[in-house]
């Protein structure tokens, strides 16, 4: 601009459009944060491959990342809608373990390989509901409930497994964790993660479903005068989180070839990480399943390259927690000043 | 009183935020013991000049003196240590904490490093508050119970309790019934006495000249007029200056202007605006909400403008709102086109054509995160999908048809609807109901937050939507407005209707007795 500021002269143009350099209209339009995130992953990919060359990038590795990043990524799909909405969802991790014991009961494995799938599905859902029912027409705050939910799902897993592992009998389910399974390379678990995640993005961004969500937490009175049913969608939205976990148990009995009532131990705490690093905003309104994704993404990678150069866990909380502060901090300015 | 040098002098100060530059070289001296009026439409920098003498904002630019010293204001607590205190139009004070401890919040009378509780922190409060006028107010009570006047006194008291020379007053009077706002210029009126200063934020003209020594006009961030005498200028002068141009307001002319029949008195009133014909599109019978208003019955018909017109806490807000199903009635009925809207549903108003823009834009109708595309078809979604499915291109065209038909600025519902002037933001919540297809539009104070110059325009709008048949119940704290754009006026005075008329039968005067006494003056 050859004026650098002149007063708006419309009261209706108070924001005046000040052109950003050509560079940064790009970046703008492709939306920094997803890119940022994309540059972070890059960058730990780099780091793995110059620490560790040799195991780093091995075919093995990277399929072990990803097969990992699966469950917890399935989860935080669910969890980002619940955020989006302006809820959360604590209980995650909870309705995880106790859908993975319930599947593999005896009882239920001698319904074979559809028994431990619909068992999953159902015991996630079942718990989804309850938990919705509470806060959306019960009236509890979003946090208590699925607080509540956390404690008696574990208690329940711990009283069905006695706390043993239930070792998995059913051929069809081992065999999805077996390398024969792989398409082309890629672990069936894999496959069902990325099926979640393009239907979870559609879902989010092109449907009503997704709109009335964003609305929701945007503005729940705005919504509910706008004529939207905001407790019959927050209903729906913990019922797909509960799904979703459901989805999550399944492929970790595939996994581990069992059920045990300690399974996704702090996977609340991983998914809430992964989805605010992604960007979606904690206050709700805004929710992107692009970022939650690469936020898992970014995570599973740097346990993965802490625990091939042998660093121990407590390292990668350590990690992990500045990673999260660092990337919120990063977020505020880039928010600000957009 | 005006000794030299004032006791607050602002020259030049100068702020930018990301892409706007919201005070451009702005000058401003306040003496001790005067009243100085700060007026300017929404966005002429008023509220960012009050966060700079605050010590909320850093100017970039410009110099402050405080008694001909040159002062930094580096902090809030360093303009309070000066003397400087604010009150801000969104009160700042915490509703779960008692008067006394939102009094001395911040400067609690300390022993050790311990917050002392109770008797002396309760007995000071209680001493300001009669100082004040207010002496009910019970220094131990929650904030959050109570009224918004009075919670207006203790964001007084609680500057009062620093050893204060300047006062800043953000639109004090906006939440307040008349006896209240004499209340608060007796209160002016008295620290002015005491040599204190008093910056005062007000739209309205009326009160600059009851109480105003002198008058700073702000217009895009530059002080367009400095120290003029408040109660000598002009009005057309002043709006000039405010605007630009010389408006103040412009109503459009009523299709019926030209017929005249008397007003019914059952709310049901007899045919007196042209357009206005055929059987009601709203009715309601016998609705009352206990304790807010009692049972009300009014109808609009298709092309009609009914007005509410009352005082804050006369119940008009809470009726729009019980009428819309947000608020659950305990007696009487809702009718569209003749049959019942199940009571306390939002959904089902809506579907059978009811749309409310309501009083408070930001918090009740707008997603502020989101564009104004997706503000306008919020309602409509089900219009724009197939099996949940939205097709966005539709959306996106619907929307801006909808938009450009109320000429909203700018004219690219893609952008955030946070960025749009007060004015737009309400067109964009017409927007989404002209969508909609409704047939009763519910105006719960449509110009609140607009500019003087954006309202004429959004009379016109909600008058042609009139005369396109859509019928419009229409509530506002503003006699003038409710006089000017409605076909019929009910005037409600503590959730009863006192009087019904046609609005050209009324004026000004007429209405302000009728809401003050009750009693039809003839």
């Amino acid at each position: 601009m050859t004026q650098p500021v002149s007063p708006p002269r419309d009261s209706t143009d108070k924001v005046p459009q000040i052109p950003l350099p050509a560079w940064r209209t790009v970046l703008a339009r492709a939306d920094v944060r997803t890119l940022s995130l994309v540059g972070v992953l890059a960058a730990l990919i780099v780091i793995g491959g110059l620490t560790r060359p040799d195991e780093f990038l091995d075919t093995r590795n990277l399929q072990l990342v990803l097969t990992q990043a699966s469950v917890i990524g399935v989860v935080t799909v669910g969890m980002t809608f619940v955020i989006t909405s302006g809820g959360i969802d604590l209980s995650v991790g909870a309705i995880v373990a106790l859908a993975s014991v319930w599947a593999t009961t005896v009882a239920t494995q001698e319904y074979g390989f559809a028994g431990i799938l619909f068992t999953a599905m159902i015991v996630g859902v079942g718990c989804g509901l309850v938990n919705g029912l509470l806060i959306a027409y019960g009236g509890m705050v979003p946090f208590i409930a699925t607080l509540a939910m956390l404690a008696s799902a574990r208690g329940l897993a711990l009283q069905i497994t006695d706390g043993r592992t239930q070792i998995v009998t059913v051929d069809g389910v081992l065999d999805l964790g077996e390398r024969d399974a792989y398409v082309l390379g890629v672990p069936p678990l894999v496959i069902v993660f990325a099926i979640v995640t393009v239907i979870g993005w559609l879902v989010l961004n092109r449907t009503t479903f997704g709109r009335r969500t964003v609305a929701v937490g945007g503005n729940a009175e705005a919504a509910r005068l706008a004529g939207i049913d905001v407790r019959r969608q927050r209903l729906y939205l913990y019922l797909l989180s509960g799904l979703c976990c459901g989805i999550a148990a399944f492929l970790l009995i595939i996994l581990s070839g069992s059920g045990q009532n300690t399974n996704g131990n702090l996977y609340e705490l991983d998914a809430i990480a992964a989805a605010i690093i992604g960007g979606t905003l904690l206050t709700g309104g805004r929710g992107t399943i692009t970022g939650s994704v690469l936020g898992v993404l970014i995570f599973t990678t740097i346990t993965n390259i802490f625990a091939l150069n042998n660093l121990q866990s407590d390292v990668q909380q350590i990690a992990k927690g500045a990673i999260i502060v660092a990337a919120v901090l990063v977020q505020r300015r880039t928010a600000s000043t957009t | 009183m005006a000794t030299e040098p004032p006791l607050l002098s602002m020259s030049g100060i100068t702020k930018s935020f990301p892409g706007v530059r919201a005070l451009d070289g702005v000058d401003l001296a306040v003496q001790a013991g005067e009243v100085h009026c700060l007026l300017g439409q929404n966005g002429a920098g008023k509220s960012t000049l009050i966060k700079v003498l605050a010590g909320a904002h850093q100017p970039d630019d410009g110099v402050i003196r405080w008694q001909g010293d040159p002062v930094t204001l580096r902090s809030p607590i360093a303009a309070m240590r000066l003397g400087i205190a604010t009150i801000y139009q969104e009160l700042d004070l915490v509703e779960h904490l008692s008067v006394a401890e939102n009094v001395h919040l911040g400067h609690e009378p300390t022993v050790a490093g311990f917050v002392v509780r109770g008797r002396a922190a309760r007995a000071s409060t209680g001493a300001l508050l009669r100082r004040l006028g207010h002496a009910e107010i019970e220094p131990a009570r929650l904030v959050g119970e109570l009224s918004a006047a009075q919670q207006q006194i203790v964001s007084m008291a609680r500057a009062l309790s620093h050893d204060v020379r300047l006062i800043v007053m953000d639109e004090p009077s906006a939440a307040l019934d008349p006896d209240e706002v004499d209340n608060l210029f007796r209160i002016v009126g008295d620290l002015t006495a005491d040599g204190v200063a008093v910056v005062y934020i007000s739209h309205r003209l009326e009160e600059i000249r009851r109480i105003g020594d002198r008058v700073t006009v702000l217009k895009d961030g530059r002080a367009v007029a400095g120290g003029l005498p408040a109660k000598a200028t002009p009005t057309r002068e002043v709006v000039a200056l405010m605007t630009g141009r010389n408006v103040e307001y412009v109503f459009p002319a009523r299709p019926s202007d030209g017929a005249a029949a008397p007003g019914g008195a059952g709310g049901t009133g007899a045919g007196d605006a042209g357009d206005a014909v055929g059987p009601p599109v709203l009715e309601v019978r016998g609705l009352a909400r206990d304790g807010e208003f009692a049972p009300l019955d009014l109808s609009v018909r298709p092309g009609e403008i009914v007005g509410l017109a009352g005082l804050v806490g006369s119940g008009r807000s809470e009726i729009l709102e019980t009428i819309y199903g947000a608020r659950k009635p305990t007696a009487g009925e809702v009718l569209v086109e003749g049959r019942a809207l199940r009571p306390g549903s939002v959904r089902a108003a809506v579907r059978a054509g009811l749309g409310l823009a309501p009083e408070e834009r930001k918090a009740q109708a707008l997603l502020m995160l989101e564009s104004v595309t997706r503000n306008v078809s919020v309602s409509s979604m089900s219009r724009f999908s197939r099996g949940g499915w939205i097709d966005r291109r539709a959306e996106r065209g619907a929307a801006r048809a909808a938009t450009r038909e109320l000429s909203l600025r700018p004219d690219n519902p893609s952008v955030p609807v946070r960025t749009l002037s007060g004015g737009n933001q309400q067109k964009a919540v017409l927007a989404r109901w002209l969508l909609r297809g409704c047939r009763v539009l519910l105006l719960d104070e449509p110009t609140r937050g607009v500019d003087v110059g954006a309202r004429a325009e959004l009379y016109a709008v909600v008058r042609r939507l009139a005369d396109e048949g859509l019928a419009v119940l229409l509530v506002s704290s503003e006699v003038p407005e409710v006089l000017g754009l409605a076909d019929r006026v009910l005037v409600l005075r503590e959730g009863r209707v006192v009087h019904t008329a046609p609005a050209r039968e009324l004026d000004e005067h007429r209405v302000l007795d009728l809401v003050m006494e009750g009693s039809p003056a003839s």
